[in-house]
C-alpha cells in the first residue's frame, strides 16, 4: 500500500489538483455504470451508449469531435470489427453530452512520469485515474487520446451487441448461440439462413447485453488496415455538414463583435446607426460586446462595422515587447516545477564544453478554417445549441448557467467541425450563441464570427521562452539544463473552467523533461508568467514550443561535439528507450541521411516524444532565388498500433504542415492588448507551392498505444531551425522565422 | 427589384440589397452550404465558384455584378453521382476536417477544364490561393493527377 499511497499524494500536486480532488466521490461512485444517454424507441435497441439498432439502421456514437482526425471513421471500426458489420452499413454520430461519454484516458494523463519510462503498474494506475473522467463528466477531445480510450472499451461494446444479437437469434430459431454466426450486419444460422441485426433489433431490446471476450488481433478485418474515411463523400460533394452549415426554419443569422482590447470592458456603444441598416432585427448588447442579428450573416457583418464603441483597456501589458519582458522575469521567480532532476548540473565535468542560447517562440492563433460560429434556439424551458465542438458537456453545463436554465434542459448537437486543434475545446462561441438566442425566444439564431473576430479573440498558444545551458564532452551530451518561461495553458483554461489550480504544471514543461534521452546531469525546470490574458490548448499544447525548444539546443550540443546530429540523438536515445532509437534508424534509412553540410542543399533532424508517440522528422531546406524553399520531409513514427495506417500518416503530415506553417509566418502581437494580425494575410500558412513532399513511415515497435493527432508537429519547428542552420550557418532562436529568412511564400 | 441568379441550371430570384457578396446569397438565402464562408477577403479560396467557367472568389463578388451562369460544388455532381474529379478526390482520401475541400474542387475544376494534364508547377500556380490548415495538399496534387488521367488527358 506504501507505494499506492505516495504516487497517489504525488498525484494531487500535478497542477490539476482541483481536478484529482473529485476522488472525494469515492470508489463507488467511480464504478457506478453510467446512464445509457440513448432514448430507444418502439422497434429499436440501444444495447450500449455507443450502439443503437433500429428496423432500419445501424447507429453507432462516436462521441469524439470529428475535427478532421478521422476519429469517426476508426471510432467505428473499432465497434464494427466485433459487431461484424462492414462501416459503409453504419449512421455515426456524435451522439450527445452524457456522462457515458466520459474521456477515460485524457485524465491517465496527468501522472508526473514521462511516458516512455511507464511500468504496466503505472499504465494500469493511469487507467484508474481515468476513470475520473467519469466522475468530472469529461467528455473531451483531446490530448490525442481517442484511441486509447475507445480502443478496448469500443471493442467491449461491438462484442457485447454481437452476442446479444445472436443470443436473440438462438432464442428465436431455438438452437444454441455458440452454433450462430455473424457477418455483415446478420446472424448466421448453421443451415445458412441470414437474420439481419436490424430484424431482430426489437427483440434483442428485451435481454439483458451479454459480456463476452474479445477477438484475438490476428482475426481482424479492419483495425490495423488504411479504411476508407466514413465522411469522405460528403466532403468532396458539399454535402458534409459543418456547424456553420446548421439551417433550421424561420432560423436568423448574427454576427458579434466584442472588445478586440481582450478582457476589457465595454464602456458604451451607438448602434443608432446599425439599427436602419438592411436586414437588421436586432441589437443585443452582451455586456463586453455586441451582437447584430439580421436576414443575413454579411448584413449583420456590415451593421456591426457601423456601430460606435467606447471599450475599455486590456488587463494586460499592453505591447508584446513588455508581454515578453513579463515572461522573461518569470525566469528570476521559483520554479513552478522541476519535473527532471538527474544528477547535478551544478558541476560541469572536467574537460566539458559548455553551451548557453535562448530562444523565443510567439503568441498563435487556432485559425481553423470554419471560424468559430454556434446556432442555438431558446424556448424558455429548453436549449438546443448545434455546435462543433471538443468538449460538449462543457458547452451544456457553461450555456445552462449563461441562459439561466438547468443543465438537463439544454441540448447539445455537436457537428462536424472544420478544424479544432484545440481551439474548439473552449464554449464561448456557444455561450455567445444561447445569449443571443435567449433574445430571441423561439427563433433560432445562428452566430458566425468573422475571420477578424475570430482571429482577434482566440484562446492563443502562449508566447514561450527557453535559456538553455548544457554541456559536450568527448563527442557526448553530458549536461541539459533548461528553464521554460510562459503563461501556464492548464491554470488558464481550468480558470475558465470554474475550477481552481496549483501545483506543477507538467504540460508547461511536457517535450522538455519527458524526453527519451540519457543524458547524465538532465534538469527541467518550469517558470509560470502571469498576465491576464487567456490562453489555450494549441495542437501539442506545451510540446509545440519544448519541441522547439529542445531539438534545437539538442543540434546545438550535436554541433559543439562536433557530431553528426542524427548520430548524436541516437546515441542518447538507445541508452533511454529503444523505439525512440529505432524511429531515428529508421529514419536515417528512408531519408538517406548521410549527414549535413551538402552545397545548396540544408537538411535538419528533429525528433520528439509526445502523447505516447516518438516522432523524428527529416527536413530538406534548397535555397531558389534567395528564397529558402522546404523541399522534401521524412517522417517516422511508433504509436505501438497504428489501427488506421493512411488516416496515421494523413495526421503526421497534417502536423508537420500545420507546425511549420506556424514556424515559418504564425505570430500573434498585441497593441494596447489587441491582436495585431486580423487575418490570414497577416496570418499565412504554408499553400499548395510551399507545402513539401513528405514520406511517412510507420512503425509498430512499441508495448503501449499512442496518439496520433498532434505528435507529429513538435519536431515540425526544430527540423526546419536545423535545416537552414545548416544551409545558412545562421542559427535560428526565435520564430516565426520569416523575421530572420527569406522564405518562399 | 429581385436579382436574377442561375446556379447549377436553375434560376433563382433574389430580393437582398445589390452589394451583398453572392457567397452570402449562396448560404443564407438559397441554403446551399457547400461553398464556405473562410475569411472574406479572398485570401483562403473556401467560397470559390465558377461564374461561366472561370473559378472565382464568391465573397469578392456582390450580387449585382454577377456576369454570368453560376456553377458551384452542389453542381459539380451528388453523392451518388461523382464527377471525376471527386471521384478522384474520394479515392485519393484527400480531406481531413474538409472544410476548404468544396473550394480546392472548384479551383481544381477550374484548371482542369484549361488544362488537360497539369503539371506540378502548374498546379502550385492554380491552387496557391487555396488554403487548408490540415495539410491536405499531397493527396490534393494526386487528386488532380488522378482526375487528369481519368479524363483521358
Amino acid at each position: 500500500m506504501g507505494r499506492i499511497k505516495t504516487i497517489a499524494r504525488r498525484t494531487f500536486l500535478i497542477g490539476t489538483a482541483s481536478i484529482v480532488g473529485g476522488v472525494a466521490f469515492g470508489a463507488w461512485y467511480v464504478s457506478r455504470p453510467a446512464p445509457n444517454p440513448l432514448l430507444p424507441q418502439d422497434g429499436e435497441a440501444a444495447f450500449n451508449p455507443f450502439v443503437m439498432i433500429s428496423r432500419d439502421q445501424i447507429t453507432v456514437i462516436a462521441p469524439r469531435a470529428e475535427m478532421g482526425q478521422g476519429v469517426h471513421t476508426t471510432w467505428a471500426a473499432l465497434i464494427a470489427e466485433e459487431l461484424d458489420v462492414d462501416l459503409d452499413q453504419l449512421t455515426v454520430l456524435h451522439g450527445p453530452a452524457a456522462k457515458a461519454y466520459y474521456n477515460s484516458a485524457l485524465m491517465g494523463e496527468i501522472l508526473p512520469n514521462r511516458g516512455y519510462d511507464r511500468s504496466d503498474f503505472q499504465h494500469r494506475l493511469g487507467d484508474t485515474l481515468g476513470q475520473l473522467g467519469k466522475v468530472l463528466d469529461l467528455q473531451v477531445t483531446g490530448g490525442s487520446s481517442s484511441m486509447k480510450d475507445g480502443f478496448v472499451r469500443m471493442r467491449e461494446a461491438g462484442a457485447s451487441a454481437r452476442e446479444t444479437l445472436k443470443e436473440t437469434a438462438a432464442l428465436r430459431l431455438g438452437i444454441d448461440r455458440n452454433t450462430l454466426k455473424t457477418d455483415h450486419g446478420a446472424v448466421i444460422a448453421p443451415d445458412g439462413t441470414h437474420i439481419l441485426y436490424t430484424d431482430l433489433a426489437a427483440d434483442a431490446a428485451k435481454i439483458d447485453p451479454i459480456k463476452v471476450d474479445l477477438r484475438d488481433p490476428t482475426k481482424w478485418r479492419l483495425l490495423g488496415r488504411s479504411q476508407p474515411r466514413i465522411d469522405m463523400v460528403g466532403k468532396a460533394t458539399g454535402t458534409a455538414q459543418f456547424g456553420i452549415d446548421t439551417r433550421l426554419e424561420g432560423m436568423k443569422f448574427a454576427s458579434v463583435k466584442m472588445n478586440p482590447h481582450l478582457g476589457g470592458a465595454m464602456k458604451g456603444f451607438d448602434a443608432s446607426a446599425a439599427h436602419l441598416m438592411p436586414g437588421v432585427e436586432k441589437v443585443v448588447n452582451l455586456g463586453t460586446g455586441v451582437a447584430v442579428v439580421a436576414t443575413n450573416t454579411w448584413l449583420a457583418m456590415q451593421a456591426l462595422e457601423a456601430i460606435d464603441f467606447d471599450w475599455g483597456a486590456a488587463p494586460f501589458p499592453p505591447s508584446t515587447s513588455d508581454m515578453f519582458d513579463t515572461i522573461s522575469a518569470a525566469f528570476d521567480t521559483e520554479p513552478n516545477s522541476t519535473m527532471r532532476d538527474d544528477g547535478d548540473v551544478s558541476t560541469l565535468p572536467e574537460g566539458a564544453i559548455e553551451v548557453s542560447a535562448e530562444y523565443q517562440v510567439p503568441y498563435l492563433a487556432h485559425a481553423t478554417m470554419e471560424p468559430m460560429n454556434a446556432t442555438a434556439l431558446y424556448s424558455g424551458d429548453r436549449l438546443d445549441i448545434w455546435a462543433g465542438n471538443q468538449g460538449p458537456t462543457f458547452v451544456r453545463d457553461f450555456c445552462a448557467q449563461a441562459v439561466d436554465l438547468p443543465a438537463d434542459a439544454v441540448n447539445v448537437h455537436t457537428t462536424l467541425m472544420g478544424g479544432g486543434f484545440g481551439r474548439r475545446g473552449e464554449f464561448d462561441f456557444a455561450v455567445l450563441a444561447a445569449k443571443v438566442a435567449k433574445e430571441m425566444p423561439g427563433t433560432p439564431v445562428q452566430l458566425t464570427w468573422s475571420r477578424e473576430e475570430d482571429m482577434g479573440h482566440d484562446m492563443y498558444r502562449p508566447g514561450a521562452m527557453a535559456r538553455m545551458r548544457g554541456a559536450v564532452k568527448d563527442g557526448q551530451a553530458v549536461m541539459l539544463d533548461g528553464q521554460i518561461a510562459a503563461q501556464s495553458v492548464i491554470q488558464s483554461t481550468l480558470a475558465r473552467l470554474g475550477m481552481p489550480s496549483g501545483g506543477p504544471d507538467k504540460v508547461h514543461v511536457e517535450g522538455a523533461f519527458n524526453q527519451p534521452y540519457a543524458i547524465e546531469s538532465f534538469r527541467i525546470r518550469g517558470h509560470l508568467a502571469k498576465m491576464d490574458l487567456n490562453v489555450g490548448s494549441w495542437r501539442s499544447v506545451g510540446n509545440s514550443f519544448n519541441g522547439f525548444f529542445m531539438e534545437s539546443f539538442v543540434d546545438e550540443l550535436a554541433h559543439a561535439a562536433g557530431r553528426d546530429p542524427l548520430e548524436f540523438r541516437l546515441d542518447m536515445a538507445r541508452a533511454e528507450w529503444a523505439p525512440a532509437a529505432a524511429v531515428l534508424e529508421k529514419l536515417r534509412d528512408i531519408s538517406n541521411w548521410q549527414g549535413q553540410g551538402k552545397r545548396g542543399l540544408g537538411r535538419g533532424i528533429a525528433m520528439s516524444y509526445s502523447f505516447g508517440t516518438p516522432v523524428a522528422q527529416v527536413i530538406d531546406v534548397t535555397e531558389e532565388d534567395g528564397l529558402i524553399r522546404i523541399s522534401d520531409a521524412w517522417i517516422v513514427a511508433d504509436m505501438g498500433l497504428a489501427l488506421d495506417p493512411a488516416n496515421i500518416r494523413a495526421q503526421m503530415s497534417g502536423a508537420m504542415i500545420y507546425g511549420l506553417s506556424a514556424a515559418c509566418f504564425g505570430e500573434i502581437t498585441f497593441t494596447d492588448g489587441a491582436a495585431d494580425q486580423q487575418n490570414f494575410p497577416d496570418y499565412d500558412a504554408l499553400r499548395m507551392h510551399s507545402a513539401p513532399r513528405i514520406m511517412v513511415d510507420l512503425l509498430e515497435t512499441q508495448d503501449h498505444m499512442g496518439g496520433a493527432g498532434e505528435p507529429g508537429l513538435p519536431p515540425a519547428a526544430p527540423a526546419l531551425a536545423n535545416a537552414i542552420f545548416d544551409l545558412t550557418g545562421k542559427r535560428p532562436r526565435r520564430l516565426p522565422l520569416m523575421h530572420d529568412f527569406e522564405l518562399m511564400l | 427589384m429581385p436579382t436574377s441568379l442561375k446556379i447549377n441550371g436553375q434560376a433563382h430570384s433574389v430580393d437582398l440589397p445589390d452589394d451583398v457578396p453572392l457567397l452570402w446569397v449562396l448560404r443564407d438565402e438559397l441554403g446551399m452550404t457547400g461553398t464556405k464562408y473562410g475569411c472574406g477577403v479572398s485570401a483562403c479560396g473556401a467560397c470559390t465558384v465558377h461564374i461561366d467557367g472561370e473559378a472565382v472568389r464568391s465573397c469578392q463578388v456582390a450580387m449585382s455584378d454577377v456576369w454570368g451562369e453560376i456553377t458551384t460544388i452542389e453542381g459539380l455532381g451528388t453523392p451518388q453521382n461523382l464527377s471525376i474529379l471527386q471521384k478522384a478526390w474520394v479515392d485519393q482520401q484527400v480531406a481531413q476536417c474538409g472544410y476548404c475541400q468544396s473550394g480546392q474542387i472548384m479551383q481544381a475544376a477550374a484548371l482542369l477544364a484549361e488544362t488537360l494534364n497539369p503539371s506540378d508547377s502548374e498546379i502550385d500556380e492554380a491552387m496557391q490561393g487555396n488554403l487548408c490548415r490540415c495539410g491536405t495538399y499531397p493527396r490534393i496534387r494526386a487528386a488532380i493527377h488522378q482526375a487528369a488521367k481519368d479524363m483521358g488527358a
